[in-house]
């Protein structure tokens, strides 16, 4: 189990933020109905995407297969060396 | 639909949730009064009148000789404009500002200004084909003068000395002479001219011809004319007549010819002159026309206006009934409840101009007719709107899928296209119709940019979440970015990398962690990276689609609450609900479950990866009541319960089927047994008996039209045998429609995956092969290559794979998510508005 609580609560109270919060302090007027339903439905489209996204990489069932050239790509770009020996 | 203009008060919340309440009113106007409170009401744009005379035929309407009037007006004006446009002058109609309705008497003056400017360039048009014509006769016997001359050089001093004139002037002094006939033909027609010469004279005849090099113009339709000189040779007055016979059969104009060439050059001074006063007179006429033309230019689109409004009122009116005995002219109408004092402001304002004396007012009636359906949009909903009125119309009153579209359309739209550089390229697309919405509403940019105009804000939230898609597939181009450091460390040491020539990385050492937002870089450099995203991707629209389906059978409940229709929670919407969700929600469940629970750092042998199930296998063994066998080491079983648990919910699945086939006929049947007997019928004719202010009682006959139900709900008049076939195609249609359904919605990883290819190989076959070049001459040939692939990008990913995904986005909605709960048999409300009648689109 890779998963962090920081992530989840961030994008959680984010999304929530958008969902619940804002919606609560929609000001009133002719279009405060439809304002509170596009918040609130982008908020779960895109926190579920979110979620989905992140649980499946949570337990990666199977590793990248890299090319020889990728590894020292790799290596040299972010910050991953090749161990000597 | 009405456009979104119209009805705007703006003063109550607006809700496209469901269509707006609308009232019918009958209306009784003051006949002084009529026309002006129809042109107010026409401003307003709030009321669909119904038509009272439907048995009256067009024909026998009282006002049907002033909509014919506002006919021939607009036949002048469309010959005015046809004019403009042979002058080269494009008459474009007013988007905006228009001018009020004239009064009648206004119209008065508006034909005589019409009448007298279409007789004048009438007569204009037709003195332009008579100077035309005698140009081109004296432009041809120009050519006539001129051409001869190489013909007689040859001739004159052998035959023509003892006679000075052509034998048009003095035939009977040819005797024994040659005579000539000199004139123009047309060139297709000189060969056989030619060969019927010499046949009626049996070769007697000698003909010489030469084209004409200038060009000339036919008078009455301007085209040009290829045309050729011809002089003919001949001995005899019998011959010459034969030969001006031909020449008139072939339509071929004689002139007048001395055969003296000095007679010739003072000919040809003399026709020069003519046509310089001529030209002059052309020009001056033609200048003439322009300046009638141009004044009408500027007035034109205002009277088009005018009488299209004009028109307007008076086909409406003729929807109205009259009464002859009461003087007053009555009609019905709908109208949105909420703009009932609009129009009862319209009314006010249409007798005062007039100053009527006795006000015309509105009454409300009660009625079981089904009224229109009317959604107040605005800019930002009019296209979603759009989107759903394509399927069909909300019924009334009925839940509408549009609200919801604003979002969910562009969103599962992204989860296609997603890919940041592409979804970049579209929100600024849309980003830019929208911020420069104000100029571009007055372009005229033809059917095709309306259409894109008019999608402006789907286009830029659908560019907006493609964008958002995009970062969590971490997909730009093709290429991702390593914003928060990849979560997979290399744990191989050199002599492991340089020896061999790919590795796979063992996720039980190598991951630290989660990668916070979306999958982690290193997936797009990895040769197996389809195998990984087809996984995710697949459940991913599986999880999207069942919600997306259960939120749509949730919105049957909507609609059953406010009909009123109670039992049908129990009846339709609870077995439904149950059948997806014991079936296919739980195979969402499955998917999460699987993510948590197996893992490669896992000490459990059983919940090890290798381990892992399949949930479709997994599925479609609950169904068919199957074990696997399991591995060594593994578990059958996800969890201990699990077969338990599936068998009890096919077992419910299943009866939820006749519980949705039986419970409603069932429930219709026990309450046609308790309904008290002999039910109202409903005639097809309404006397309304209605006294007015005069005390005179007015008799209105009202015909229930085709489109209104008449107000009895559908299934009080069915028979019992056609609510079971009804019922039981719905209860198939159900149940095969979830599974398909289902299996529908991955098409959302399907086009995915195909526009990642698809990007992927525009970058491994295009611009990556600049990338390759080497030297100052490998920068040019990147600058080319970069055009070559951002053209490809456009064309291909952004335009016709957004295509292709907003069809399947579209489908998704009217099949998968609409089936669910809409009926849509509802028709639009189009009120009488100036708007609508004025703001049309050009097809260019």
């Amino acid at each position: 189990m890779g998963a962090a609580f920081f992530p989840v609560l961030f994008f959680t109270a984010l999304w929530g933020g958008v969902g619940i919060a804002m919606p609560i302090m929609t000001p009133k007027g002719p279009h405060q109905n439809l304002i509170r339903c596009i918040l609130m439905l982008t908020a779960a489209c895109c926190w579920l995407f979110w979620l989905c996204c992140y649980m499946a990489q949570m337990n990666p069932l199977i590793g990248p297969k890299l090319k020889r050239d990728v590894v020292a790509m790799i290596g040299r770009s972010w910050n991953n060396p090749i161990v000597a020996g | 639909m009405s456009k979104w203009w119209s009805c705007g008060s703006n003063q109550e919340s607006n809700s496209i949730f469901r269509s707006e309440v609308m009232s019918l009113v009958q209306m009784y106007l003051q006949p002084e009064a009529a026309y002006d409170t129809i042109a107010a009401l026409g401003e307003v744009g709030c009321v669909q009148f119904r038509d009272l005379n439907a048995k009256i035929n067009a024909q026998q309407r009282k006002f049907i000789g002033e909509v014919r009037r506002c006919d021939e007006l607009e036949r002048r004006i469309r010959y005015v404009t046809a004019e403009l446009n042979k002058e080269g002058h494009k008459v474009l109609d007013l988007m905006d500002d228009f001018p009020p309705a004239p009064q009648p008497r206004e119209i008065i003056d508006l034909e005589l200004h019409l009448e007298k400017t279409e007789t004048e360039i009438l007569e204009l048009a037709a003195n332009n084909v008579n100077l035309q014509t005698s140009y081109l006769e004296l432009s041809e016997m120009i050519q006539v003068l001129e051409r001869t001359d190489q013909f007689f050089s040859d001739q004159e001093s052998h035959n023509f000395d003892l006679n000075k004139m052509g034998t048009h002037r003095d035939p009977e002094k040819s005797n024994g002479h040659l005579g000539f006939v000199a004139g123009v033909i047309s060139r297709e027609r000189e060969y056989a001219f030619e060969r019927m010469l010499w046949r009626i004279s049996r070769g007697n005849v000698f003909v010489r011809r030469c084209d004409v090099d200038v060009a000339l113009t036919d008078p009455k339709t301007g085209n040009v004319l290829h045309k050729s000189v011809f002089v003919v040779f001949f001995q005899g007055d019998q011959l010459q007549a034969r030969i001006r016979k031909v020449c008139t059969g072939f339509h071929a104009h004689m002139y007048p010819c001395p055969s003296s060439h000095s007679e010739r050059q003072e000919m040809v001074k003399n026709v020069r002159t003519r046509l310089e006063d001529l030209q002059v007179i052309i020009n001056q006429t033609s200048d003439h026309r322009t300046c009638v033309l141009q004044a009408a230019l500027k007035q034109l689109p205002t009277w088009s206006a005018m009488v299209k409004k004009m028109k307007g009122i008076y086909h409406t009116l003729n929807l109205f009934n009259v009464d002859l005995g009461s003087k007053c002219l009555i009609g019905e109408g709908w109208v949105p409840k909420r703009e009932l004092e609009l129009v009862e402001v319209a009314l006010a304002a249409g007798s005062a101009s007039v100053g009527s004396t006795v006000p015309s007012f509105i009454n409300v009636l009660d009625t079981k007719k089904e009224p229109p359906t009317h959604f107040r949009t605005n800019k930002f909903t009019r296209g979603f709107q759009n989107l759903i009125d394509a399927y069909g119309i909300a019924g009334y009153r009925e839940v509408n899928p549009g609200l919801y579209t604003c979002i969910t359309f562009p969103f599962l739209f992204a989860v296609m296209f997603g890919d940041m550089g592409h979804g970049t390229i579209l929100f600024l697309l849309g980003l830019w119709m929208v911020i420069d919405e104000k100029r571009l509403s007055k372009k005229r940019g033809g059917e095709i940019w309306n259409i894109f105009f008019a999608g402006r804000y789907i286009i830029m939230l659908m560019g907006l979440f493609a964008m958002y898609t995009g970062f969590h597939y971490n997909d730009i181009f093709s290429k991702s970015i390593n914003v928060f450091g990849t979560r997979w460390v290399n744990v191989y040491n050199r002599t492991t990398v340089l020896t061999n020539p790919t590795l796979q990385l063992n996720p039980s050492v190598a991951t630290r962690g989660v990668y916070p937002m979306g999958i982690d870089p290193i997936w797009q450099s990895a040769s197996n990276k389809i195998i990984f995203l087809n996984t995710y991707k697949m459940k991913l629209s599986i999880i999207f689609g069942v919600l997306h389906m259960v939120f749509g059978v949730c919105m049957s409940v909507e609609n059953f609450v406010f009909f009123k229709k109670y039992a049908y929670i129990i009846l339709q919407f609870v077995p439904q609900v149950l059948f997806l969700l014991l079936m296919f929600g739980y195979m969402c469940f499955m998917m999460f479950y699987k993510w948590v629970k197996y893992s490669p750092t896992t000490d459990v042998e059983a919940d090890t990866p290798g381990c892992a199930p399949s949930v479709l296998i997994m599925f479609i063994d609950m169904v068919l009541f199957k074990t696997e066998t399991a591995l060594p080491g593994c578990d059958v079983n996800m969890f201990p319960i699990q077969k338990n648990l599936e068998m009890i919910f096919l077992v419910v699945a299943l009866l939820c089927i006749p519980w949705i086939l039986l419970g409603k006929p069932l429930y219709i049947k026990y309450q046609r047994r308790n309904r008290p007997a002999g039910p109202v019928e409903e005639v097809d004719e309404i006397v309304e008996k209605i006294e007015v202010t005069t005390g005179k009682e007015i008799i209105i006959t009202e015909v229930a039209e085709a489109h209104e139900s008449g107000g009895h709900s559908e299934e009080d008049d069915e028979p019992m045998s056609e609510i079971w076939i009804h019922q039981a195609i719905h209860t198939i249609e159900y149940i095969l429609s979830t599974i398909s359904h289902t299996a529908s919605y991955l098409r959302l990883w399907a086009l995915s995956l195909a526009h990642a290819q698809l990007s992927e190989v525009l970058w491994t076959m295009v611009l990556a092969m600049g990338l390759q070049m080497n030297g100052y001459v490998g920068a040019i040939g990147l600058f080319f290559i970069f055009a070559v692939w951002e053209f490809f990008t456009i064309a291909i990913m952004v335009m016709m794979e957004g295509l292709s995904a907003f069809l399947h986005t579209l489908r998704l909605h009217w099949v998968e998510f609409m089936s669910k709960f809409y009926v849509g048999n509802g028709y639009p409300f189009t009120p009488f508005s100036f708007k609508d009648i004025l703001i049309v689109v050009e097809d260019d």
